[in-house]
Order: structure tokens, then C-alpha cells, then sequence
């Protein structure tokens, strides 16, 4: 981060990659090669993109630390920043401030069997540890990805699936909600296929990231698989301006979403105040 | 260092100061007292609290962040490069008239503002550059509880110089190391023989306020609250949600930042927010985790009463200058709303 935190780093977008209907993903580079040689930022931390003229809003950076070619974001389009965002295409620029926020515990996890849940856009934080995973394999146990979404039109990264599917060093499920024509894998809930596949509780870490409604039930899944609160990793999103802590509106109790998380175990969250 | 002005060469001061600084001073508006540039055909009024507390002092209404204008290459226009600038000011200013409450809600912004993992340069350039001249209180009004909240009506906390009334004029002390500098100038005395009238007074204003309420156990009850959305409801029955009480307080802090533009130019522009809207955390998806004004106006005097002074070494963030009470069209008052959550019990306690 620059020492002035609300100014933005200049970027140019690579490659624009159109994910689905509503999703567009940006891979950018920074201008300036000193600021672009120094920065780093690790798997789960967030920046906010600026569509000038119109605003900022807050994305993970979805690419791995491991691979620092581009920072890559997937943007859903929900409002007006995220209108303007799906106008740019490559050579444009963009600003950005970025790393916010807290990461993914992925010390802790070293040595643990990991199980990926992810639902619709919430496959982008994780598809940042996932890659730094796969990139320190040796490092950690048993990984299995469950992934789903509505339709096969609304999931992303569909062009990485059939490297996901056919290494054996991950074990990935895709599901979509409903029968489709020419689906392959499996039909039904992210929560219902996640008891089917029954990932086992022992030395293993979930880490869930979707619509509230999904993380909801797929938690209630995963405690009846055996898995405890602190087995329980999620990202969440709240509306924010600053991303540093200070404009006061990303707040559960005492915790600031934009600097203490986005990154929480469920055990934490069960801590503060229930106000999601 | 102390001093002593009288009363007639205040004027003569304030246009000194006015020669190296920006002076704020509180002026007449219609009914209401505001802090405006000091002029001297309009003179100020320290006679009571302001209206509205210095808050813009260091931290405007509304402020400039970032400039940016899109340039157009006339070879190729597909190709749009972006110049972004960073605005920081560079000004000194000095508020005049501010009261103890006034100077020491300051110091609630300094724990977030500067002291956190980031530092806000824009407050920062103008904290360190705003000299703070505040005048002690003679007795509490009715609304005033800065007693409680640790503070009193002479509390030089987060102030540069603290003017105490004495006969013939304002006795003058510097409370901080800047504050002497401020006070480098031939219109002063030196106050030595007046410091006794000064103790006299600032504790005859000790005495005045009333009893202080322990609020210490107002961070832990306000969190065993939190889910009873019943006893939210009833607080916040008369709340308008207007936002007056967010606008006149020294200590809020909350705000919003907005891009405006005309044409190929333009600004990113902070302004305060108000944590009683229902935009405030409402979400592009539709979501809001705080919908009504219940789930609005506990956040707010949440944090105020129980967040902030848990993460802040049990300081309250709120200085006790009871504008929010005073100016509200509806009459909340937010020392009833803390004291109901202190004598919380929960519901199958009561109704065991």
C-alpha cells in the first residue's frame, strides 16, 4: 500500500476474460515497475478496483501470490461501479488500492486435509488458495473442491475445470442446481452433494465462500459431517468505502470486515455480534 | 506558560493569529451558533456551546481526496490515459471558542485516524496544523454530561491553550508544547496573578455538573442486549433517522467516498456519513445487515458505548457535549438509551 491509503495504484488491464453472463474477470499490471516489483499481498486479502468518475468497490484478488504475472479480480456485475468496471477491456486503465485486509490462516493449515466448498462468485476467494495450494502441494493433505452453481452458463473459470478435474492431486465435484442438458457432474445443492461426497472431520480444514444462504446451509452440513467451528474457514463481503479501517460501516461489533477479516473461522464469527 | 488578555484586545488577537493562520471562530447564524472563518465585522459568540462543534476543522464537511482527469490521445483515441493526483492540505488553522467537549472529540478520531494500521494523511495534515484555543465552561446545561464519559467542563484534553474567564478578561494556559507558541504575542500579559481565580472558577464549574453515572458496565450489557430486538425497537420508537444527532457530534467520524465528474475531469470526494441512514451498509445485492432503525441506532450507540472502548482502552467515544440530545426533533436522548442498557436484564430473567 501506498502511504497514502485512498490513493490508487495505477493498473493496465492485460486480458479481459467475459466468465459468464454476469461475471468478467480483469488480469491488470501496475504501471509503475518499482511499485509492481515490490508489491506482494497473500491469499485472501482484497483490493478495491476505480471506475473513476463512477466509484470503488471491493474484489478479492483472485490470483496466487505464487504466480504474480498479473493480479487477476472477477467482478460480478450488481451496481453501478461494477456497470462501468464491465466497460473497460484490455490496454485500459484502472486504479487500484490494494492489499486490504486480513488472509487465509494457510500456515495454520499446513499438514491438513483441505476441502474447498464454493458457490457461484464465492469461488474466487478460493480460487486464490487454491492455487497457492497447489503451488505448495507437498505442504498440505487430502484437497477436495466442491464447486457449484446455478447453471454450467453461471460458473466461472470453466476454461480451468478440466485441468481441476483431471489432476489427481485435487478431487473436484461440480454441481449445478438444476438437470441440464449435457451435464456431466453432479445435479443438486452445494450443501445436499457435500454430504454426499462426505469429506472426513480428522486433521482437515473446510474453507466455504458463496451467497449467505449457501455458506448458511453449508455449514449446517459440514457440523453434521463432524467438523468444529475452528474447522471452519469463510470470506465475507459488507458494503465498504475506506478498506482501512477507518469510515466506520463494515463493522460487526468490534471487528472491521475491510482490515480484521474478510478472512474468519466460524468459531470467530460465532463471537461477535450476530449482525451479518 | 500562562497568560492573561483582556477582554477588549480579543479582537486585536484574533486578527494577529489571523495573519499566520485560518482562524474558525463561532459566529451567529439566524438562531443557530456555527464555527465560520473569524471576521471582524461580524465578531464571534463564546457566550454558550455552538450549534455544531468545530468537527470541520479537521475533518470537512465534505473534502477532495484524489483528482484525476482522463486524457484523450488525439492519435488514438481508443487509447485514454488517467493523471490521479492525491489533494492534501497544506494549511494552519486555529479554532477559537472551541469548548473542552469540542477540542477532546478529537481524540477520538486520533485513535482511528492516526494511531491505527493506517494512517489517514488528509486528517493528519490537518490535526497536526489546527491549534485548538478552548474556552472552559462556566457550569453544565442541562444536556451536558461530559462528567460522564471521564471528561469535565475544564478538561484541557486535545486542546492547544485553555481560556478560563476571570475578571477583565480570559486567563491563558498552554497545555501543550504548540500552544505556547500561540501564545507568543504582545497582546498578553502574563496571567501568574489571575491563576487563582482561574482554579476558582474551573472548580465551581466541577461543581456544577451533576452527579456522573458509572457507565463502566455499558460495554458488556450493550453486547448482552444486542440480540433483543424488542428492547431496540422501544428505544428507537421516536427516531426519525434524520441523522441530526450523527452531523452535530464531535466524536462520529463515519463517512463516504464519492467520485464526481464533469466531462473528462474530476474529483473522489469524502463527506460525512451517517451511520442512521439505511444506505449506509446497505449492499449492491440488496442485503442490508442493519434494515430498520433499531438495528441503526444500536450500532450507533454501540459503538460509541461498548465497541470503541473495547477496542480503546475503555475510553468512551463520546465527549458528553449532549448536542445529539438537544437538537433532536424527537427527543431521543442517548444517556437514557445507555442507562436502559445498563439496567438490561434479559427477558427470562424478567420473566422468571
Amino acid at each position: 500500500m501506498a502511504s497514502n491509503p485512498y490513493l490508487p495504484a495505477m493498473a493496465t488491464i492485460q486480458e479481459v476474460i467475459q466468465e459468464t453472463p454476469n461475471i468478467m474477470t480483469f488480469r491488470v499490471t501496475f504501471n509503475d515497475p518499482g511499485y509492481k516489483e515490490k508489491f506482494t499481498f497473500e491469499p485472501g486479502q482484497v483490493g478495491q478496483l476505480s471506475a473513476f468518475g463512477i466509484g470503488e468497490s471491493t474484489f478479492v484478488i483472485n490470483s496466487s501470490p505464487t504466480r504474480m504475472d498479473y493480479l487477476q479480480f472477477s467482478v460480478m456485475r450488481t451496481g453501478e461501479v461494477t456497470d462501468k468496471l464491465h466497460t473497460l477491456k484490455a490496454g485500459d486503465q484502472i486504479g487500484v488500492r490494494a492489499p486490504l485486509g486480513n488472509y487465509f490462516p494457510y500456515e495454520d493449515m499446513k499438514g491438513k486435509d483441505i476441502v474447498f466448498v464454493g458457490g457461484g462468485i464465492g469461488m474466487a476467494p478460493l480460487r486464490t488458495l487454491l492455487y497457492y495450494m497447489l503451488d505448495n502441494r507437498k505442504d498440505y493433505g487430502k484437497m477436495t473442491l466442491l464447486y457449484g452453481a446455478r447453471t454450467p452458463v453461471d460458473m466461472a473459470y470453466q476454461y480451468e475445470l478440466p485441468d481441476w478435474l483431471e489432476r489427481d492431486d485435487l478431487d473436484t465435484h461440480l454441481t449445478i442446481d438444476a438437470e441440464y442438458e449435457g451435464w456431466e457432474h453432479n445435479v443438486g445443492l452445494i450443501p445436499n452433494v457435500l454430504l454426499d461426497i462426505a469429506p472426513k472431520p480428522k486433521n482437515a480444514v473446510a474453507v466455504t465462500c458463496g451467497p449467505p444462504i449457501m455458506i448458511k446451509f453449508t455449514v449446517q452440513a459440514l457440523a453434521k459431517l463432524g467438523f468444529k467451528d475452528d474447522q471452519i474457514v469463510t470470506t465475507l463481503e459488507k458494503r465498504m468505502k475506506c478498506g482501512v479501517g477507518i469510515c466506520g460501516r463494515c463493522n460487526i461489533g468490534t471487528s472491521y470486515v475491510c482490515q480484521d477479516g474478510p478472512v474468519y473461522t466460524y468459531e470467530q464469527l460465532k463471537a461477535l455480534p450476530n449482525e451479518m | 506558560m500562562a497568560k492573561f488578555i483582556t477582554s477588549d484586545k480579543v479582537y486585536a488577537w484574533l486578527e494577529e493569529l489571523g495573519q499566520k493562520h485560518e482562524v474558525l471562530a463561532p459566529r451567529n447564524e439566524g438562531d443557530s451558533i456555527v464555527f465560520k472563518p473569524y471576521d471582524s465585522k461580524k465578531g464571534f459568540n463564546i457566550e454558550r456551546e455552538a450549534t455544531a462543534p468545530p468537527k470541520k476543522a479537521c475533518f470537512p464537511q465534505s473534502e477532495t481526496l484524489v483528482e484525476f482527469s482522463h486524457i484523450k490521445d488525439l492519435e488514438n483515441p481508443e487509447k485514454v490515459a488517467l493523471d490521479v493526483k492525491e489533494t492534501i492540505p497544506t494549511s494552519s488553522w486555529v479554532v477559537f471558542g472551541s469548548r473542552p467537549c469540542d477540542a477532546r472529540g478529537f481524540t477520538m478520531f486520533d485513535r482511528v485516524y492516526l494511531n491505527g494500521k493506517h494512517v489517514d494523511v488528509y486528517y493528519k495534515a490537518r490535526r497536526e496544523n489546527t491549534f485548538f484555543i478552548t474556552l472552559a465552561c462556566e457550569k453544565g446545561e442541562t444536556t451536558c454530561f461530559c462528567n460522564w464519559v471521564g471528561s469535565g467542563p475544564s478538561d484541557p484534553t486535545g486542546s492547544d491553550v485553555l481560556m478560563v474567564p476571570v475578571d477583565g478578561g480570559y486567563f491563558l494556559e498552554a497545555v501543550s508544547e504548540r500552544g505556547e507558541s500561540i501564545l507568543d504575542s504582545s497582546l498578553l500579559e502574563d496571567g501568574g496573578s489571575k491563576q487563582a481565580d482561574a482554579d476558582k472558577f474551573r472548580a465551581e464549574a466541577d461543581q456544577s455538573m451533576g452527579e456522573a453515572r458509572d457507565l463502566s458496565k455499558a460495554p458488556a450489557k450493550l453486547l448482552e442486549a444486542f440480540d433483543d430486538m424488542d428492547f431496540w425497537e422501544a428505544q428507537s420508537a421516536k427516531c426519525l433517522s434524520c441523522g441530526a444527532c450523527t452531523y452535530l457530534c464531535p466524536t462520529c467520524y463515519c463517512f463516504n467516498i464519492t467520485d464526481e465528474s464533469d466531462g473528462v475531469k474530476g474529483e473522489r470526494i469524502r463527506s460525512w456519513d451517517n451511520c442512521m441512514s439505511n444506505t449506509f451498509t446497505l449492499e449492491a445485492s440488496g442485503h442490508n445487515p442493519r434494515p430498520t432503525k433499531a438495528h441503526r441506532l444500536k450500532n450507533r450507540v454501540g459503538h460509541k458505548f461498548s465497541y470503541y472502548p473495547d477496542l480503546h482502552d475503555g475510553v468512551i467515544s463520546c465527549c458528553g457535549c449532549g448536542r445529539c440530545i438537544k437538537s433532536c426533533p424527537v427527543g431521543v436522548d442517548i444517556r437514557e438509551i445507555v442507562l436502559n442498557a445498563i439496567a438490561y436484564e434479559a427477558k427470562e430473567k424478567a420473566d422468571g
